[in-house]
C-alpha cells in the first residue's frame, strides 16, 4: 500500500473519530471498510476481477455471519437495514462505471451495473436460503470452513492460483495462455480468512458472541487491519466496538504518534533497507562473507519495519477510532530465545495457531492411548505449527523449510530449557555473567532467526543453500 | 466535563497550530538555504564504501544499483575520484564524454578508463597514468562542460574529452536532463564564455518557491539518501548497470533518408554545431592539455548505407562534420583525434556509438599510443 492511499484513510478516521458518536461511528466504520475493501484492492489483469474479489469477501462475511449468527440475533431490524447498506454501497460503487474518467474508488472501471444487481441479490437470497430453510447449520459451518481454506490454498500455491487465473480469463473471454500464478491478489485476504476460520471455530466450540450483521461485518473487514492484519479477536474487538467512545486530546495525539511511527518505519527504514536487503537477484552478485551478512541483516531489519510500520500505522488509526487492536511485535530481536520470538514476532499470528492448531493438537496427542512421550508431542506440534505457519505465507518449499527451521529451533530450545532446569544453571547472584549470558542468548537467538530469513528472502532451496555456504565462506 | 473537553479541543489545535508553524518554518528554511549541494558533499562513498568508477546514472535502479540523480556534488562524491589523494607519481587523466565513454553495456574493467588503468602507463617523467571515468549517458556537449567544470579542481594532468556529431547540434545541448536541473551552474558557463545558448531556455527546470521548499525537494532529497544506501550494494556486488541478456544490434538497414536534426544537404553550416563549447573547454581546462576524440561510429553496409553511415548519421553531414573539426583543431592548435572507422562494425552493441569490450580496447590501445607520446611539463 502507497503513501497517499494511507494518508486519506488517516484524515477519514481522524474525522469519524471526532465527528462520528454512537451508532453514526459504527455506520461510519462499517462504510468506509466497504469501500475500502473496493478502494484498496489492486488492479489485476483479469477483467473486472478486481471488483469481484472483494465482492467476495463481502458475499463470505455476510454467510459467514449468517451461519455462525445465534438464533436471537437474527430477527432484529437492524441487520435488515445493514444487508441494504451493504448491498447499496457495492451498487453505488457498481455506478461509479458511469462516471468514466471520474471513477477512483475502484482499480479499474466496475463491471455492468446489472450483474452487479445480480450477484447481490444473490448473496441476500442465498442468505435468507441458509437462515430459512437449514436447520443443521453445523453443515454449513464445515462447508464454509472448508471453500475458505481450499480459497486460501488456492491462493498460496502458484499452480493453483495460475489455474483459477486461466480458469477466470476463460468466463471473462480473455486468453487462456497469458493467466500467471500472480494475477489474483485478493487484498487482506489471508488475514480476513484467519478472522473467518477464527468464527467458525469458536461458533463451534459454543464461544461466539451475539453478534449483529454490522458488527461481524465491521470486525471482519476493519480498514486498517485489513491488508497487513493484526488478526484480533472478535470477542476483544467487539468490546471496543460497543464502548461509547470519547476522543480524547491523549487518544488522538496517541493515535497520531503511532501513526507517525508507522509510517516512518515503513516509508523510510524499511523501503530504505529494502535497497539492500538480501534477495534473490543481489544473493547470486555478492562476492563476500561480509557483505552478504549485512544484506541479510538488513532484511531482518527490513521486514521488522515493514510489517511492524504497517502494524503500528493500523493500531494507531484504530485508536483514533475506540478500536485497540492488538500489539503484533514487541521488541522481538532483543528477546534471549526462539520461544521469546515468537511472542513477540506476529503475535496475532502465532496466538491464533497456538489456540487453534497447536493447543487442539498436543491435547490430542497427550490424551492418545499410544502413551507417546511428552518430547514427540512437543516435536510434533511445533513442527507442524511452524510448517503451517510458514505455509501461510506461501505454499512453497522455501516456506515450509523456514517454518521447519523454527519448528526444529523452538523444539531444541525446549529441550534445552528442560535440561538447563533440572541440571539448575543458577546464575542469578553472579549479575555480570547473567547480563552476558543475556547478551549471548539475544544474539544467537536473532542471529539463528536472521539465518532462517535466507530461507524466506529466497525463491528456492537450492539458492538458499548456496547463500548459506557463502555466508559460513565454504564457496566463493 | 464541558470545560475540559473544550480545553482539550483548544490543545488539540494549537499543537496543530504549532506543527504548521514548524513545518512551514524548516520548508521556508529549506527553500532559504537550498542544503542539497552542501549535503551533498556528505557522501558514505570513499569513506564506508568504496567510490564509483563512474558517474551515477541509470533506469533499473532494482538492478543496477545505480540511478540518475541531478545533485552534482553528490555524483562527484560517489566518485573514487573525489576520494583519492594525488600522489606525486599519478599523472591524473579525466575521460569525458558521452554514454560511449561512461561504458555502457561494459563491466567497469571493460571501460575506456578501465583499459588505460589496466595498462599500467608510464609517462615520459615516469608517472603512472591513472585515468577516471567522468562520461555520463546523453549527449550534448554543454553536458560535457558542465561535468568538466565540476572536475576540474580534482587536479587532472591531462583531459580526454570524447565527443561524437550527435552531441554537436546546438538543438540538441540543453536536452539532457541533468543540464536541465541545473540551469545555474549551466547559465554561469553561458555567462562565462559567451556560449550560443540562451540562458532563459525554456528546457532549464526553474525552481519557483513551492519546488525549493522541502516538501518540493522531497525527491530530490529521497534521491540523494538513496545514492548513499546503494553505496553497500555497489561495494558487494561491483554492479552498477543493468546488463540485459539480449539486445537489439545497431540498426543495419537505413531509412533513405538524409536528413540530420532537420538539417539538409548540401552545406552543413558550422553555426549549427557548437564548436564554441568546445573552444569553452580548452579556456576552462587553462594549463591541462585536452585531447579530443571523435569517437568511433558504427557504419553500416546494409540498405542505404550509401546515403547514411548508420542511424544517427546521413553521410553528407557526418564527412562535413570530420572536416569542421579537424578545420577547428588546426585553427585552434588542438590535440585531436579522429577514430571514427576505427572499430568494425561487428565490435558495436546496442548503438552506432556503444562499442563492444573488443572495440573499446582498440580505441583503448589508440588513446595508450598518444599518452605515450605526450611531452608532459
Amino acid at each position: 500500500m502507497s503513501l497517499l492511499p494511507i494518508l486519506i484513510l488517516i484524515g477519514i478516521t481522524l474525522a469519524i473519530g471526532v465527528l462520528a458518536r454512537g451508532r453514526w461511528r459504527l455506520w461510519s466504520l462499517l462504510i468506509t471498510s466497504l469501500i475500502a475493501i473496493y478502494w484498496l484492492q489492486p488492479g489485476l489483469p483479469v477483467r473486472h476481477m478486481d471488483f469481484w474479489l472483494p465482492t467476495t469477501s463481502i458475499a463470505l462475511v455476510v454467510i459467514v455471519w449468517v451461519v455462525t449468527a445465534l438464533k436471537e440475533n437474527l430477527a432484529i431490524r437492524t441487520n435488515l437495514i445493514t444487508g441494504l447498506v451493504i448491498a447499496l454501497v457495492i451498487s453505488v460503487l457498481g455506478l461509479t462505471r458511469y462516471l468514466g474518467e471520474f471513477c477512483c474508488l475502484t482499480p479499474t472501471r466496475p463491471p455492468d451495473i446489472l450483474q452487479i444487481l445480480i450477484v447481490v441479490a444473490a448473496i441476500f437470497l442465498l442468505s435468507i436460503l441458509i437462515l430459512r430453510f437449514s436447520n443443521t447449520r453445523n453443515i454449513w459451518l464445515y462447508a464454509i470452513f472448508f471453500l475458505i481454506l481450499s480459497i486460501l490454498i488456492i491462493l498460496k500455491l502458484e499452480p493453483l492460483t495460475k489455474l483459477a487465473s486461466a480458469g477466470l480469463r476463460l468466463i471473462s473471454g480473455q486468453s487462456v495462455q497469458l493467466a500467471t500464478g500472480v494475477d489474483i491478489r485478493w487484498i487482506g485476504f489471508s488475514y480476513l480468512a484467519f478472522r473467518l476460520l477464527h468464527t467458525l471455530i469458536d461458533r463451534l466450540g459454543g464461544r461466539l458472541p451475539s453478534l449483529t450483521l454490522q458488527e461481524f461485518m465491521i470486525y471482519a473487514i476493519f480498514y486498517p487491519s485489513l491488508s497487513a492484519g493484526p488478526i484480533d479477536r472478535i470477542q476483544r474487538f467487539i468490546k471496543d466496538l460497543h464502548q461509547v467512545y470519547q476522543p480524547t486530546l491523549q487518544s488522538i495525539l496517541l493515535g497520531s504518534k503511532r501513526i507517525l511511527i508507522g509510517i516512518f518505519s515503513k516509508f523510510v527504514l524499511a523501503d530504505g533497507l529494502a535497497l539492500i536487503a538480501l534477495n534473490p537477484a543481489n544473493a547470486e552478485q555478492v562476492h563476500s562473507t561480509g557483505w552478504l551478512w549485512l544484506m541479510l541483516y538488513a532484511f531482518a531489519f527490513r521486514i521488522f519495519f515493514d510489517f511492524s510500520g504497517y502494524t503500528d500505522i493500523a493500531i494507531g488509526m484504530g485508536n483514533l477510532v475506540g478500536i485497540h487492536l492488538p500489539e503484533n511485535f514487541e521488541k522481538p530481536y532483543r528477546k534471549q530465545n526462539l520461544t521469546l520470538f515468537w511472542n513477540s514476532w506476529h503475535m496475532t499470528l502465532a496466538a491464533w495457531f497456538r489456540s487453534y492448531f497447536f493447543n487442539p493438537l498436543t491435547r490430542k496427542l497427550r490424551s492418545s492411548p499410544r502413551n507417546i512421550p511428552m518430547p514427540l508431542i512437543i516435536f510434533i506440534g511445533q513442527l507442524t505449527t511452524f510448517t503451517l505457519i510458514g505455509l501461510w505465507h506461501g505454499i512453497t518449499w522455501n516456506f515450509a523449510i523456514w517454518g521447519v527451521w523454527h519448528g526444529i529451533g523452538l523444539f531444541i530450545h525446549n529441550r534445552w530449557s528442560e535440561f538447563s532446569r533440572s541440571r539448575s544453571f543458577n546464575i542469578d547472584n553472579k549479575p555480570r555473567l547473567k547480563q552476558w549470558f543475556g547478551y549471548s542468548s539475544a544474539f544467537l537467538t536473532f542471529n539463528y532467526v536472521s539465518l532462517g530469513w535466507v530461507w524466506f528472502a529466497l525463491s528456492t532451496p537450492a539458492q538458499s543453500w548456496n547463500v548459506f555456504q557463502k555466508l559460513f565462506g565454504l564457496t566463493g | 466535563m464541558d470545560q475540559g473537553k473544550t480545553t482539550g479541543r483548544y490543545s488539540l489545535v494549537r499543537i496543530a497550530v504549532k506543527g504548521v508553524i514548524l513545518f512551514l518554518a524548516i520548508s521556508i528554511l529549506f527553500a532559504f538555504f537550498d542544503p542539497l549541494p552542501g549535503l551533498g558533499k556528505i557522501s558514505t562513498y570513499n569513506v564506508l564504501f568504496p567510490g564509483r568508477v563512474r558517474l551515477p546514472y541509470g533506469e533499473n535502479p532494482d538492478q543496477a544499483y545505480n540511478f540518475s540523480l541531478y545533485n552534482l556534488e553528490a555524483m562527484f562524491a560517489s566518485h573514487a575520484l573525489s576520494g583519492t589523494e594525488k600522489s606525486p607519481d599519478e599523472f591524473r587523466v579525466l575521460l569525458v564524454g558521452d554514454s560511449s565513454a561512461w561504458g555502457y553495456l561494459l563491466e567497469p574493467q571493460n571501460t575506456l578508463a578501465g583499459y588505460l588503468n589496466s595498462a599500467n602507463l608510464q609517462m615520459k617523467d615516469g608517472r603512472t597514468v591513472q585515468a577516471y571515468n567522468l562520461g555520463y549517458p546523453t549527449m550534448s556537449l554543454a553536458k560535457d562542460l558542465m561535468l568538466l567544470s565540476q572536475a576540474i579542481r580534482y587536479q587532472p594532468d591531462l583531459i580526454i574529452w570524447l565527443a561524437t556529431l550527435e552531441s554537436f547540434p546546438i538543438v540538441k545541448q540543453l536536452d539532457s536532463p541533468i543540464v536541465q536541473n541545473n540551469p545555474s551552474v549551466v547559465r554561469e558557463l553561458i555567462k562565462q564564455f559567451s556560449l550560443n545558448l540562451d540562458p532563459d531556455d525554456s528546457r532549464f527546470v526553474g525552481k519557483d518557491f513551492l519546488n525549493s521548499t522541502l516538501p518540493g525537494q522531497r525527491r530530490a532529497l529521497a534521491d540523494y539518501f538513496r545514492l548513499q544506501l546503494y553505496g553497500m550494494m555497489w561495494a558487494a556486488t561491483g554492479i552498477d548497470q543493468y546488463y540485459p541478456s539480449t539486445f537489439d544490434p545497431p540498426q543495419r538497414d537505413l531509412e533513405a533518408d538524409e536528413s540530420f536534426h532537420e538539417l539538409l544537404p548540401p552545406q552543413l553550416n558550422p553555426g549549427d554545431l557548437s564548436f564554441d563549447i568546445l573552444a569553452a573547454g580548452k579556456s576552462l581546462a587553462g594549463d591541462v592539455p585536452i585531447i579530443f576524440v571523435n569517437e568511433p561510429i558504427y557504419i553500416s553496409d546494409g540498405e542505404n548505407s550509401d546515403i547514411r553511415y548508420n542511424f544517427f548519421y546521413p553521410r553528407w553531414a557526418y564527412d562535413q562534420y570530420r572536416q569542421l573539426f579537424s578545420e577547428f583543431c588546426q585553427q585552434n592548435e588542438l590535440h585531436c583525434l579522429d577514430e571514427w572507422n576505427l572499430v568494425s562494425a561487428d565490435e558495436f552493441t546496442n548503438s552506432a556509438i556503444h562499442m563492444t569490450p573488443v572495440g573499446t580496447r582498440q580505441l583503448a590501445e589508440k588513446l595508450e599510443d598518444t599518452l605515450r607520446s605526450l611531452d608532459t611539463p
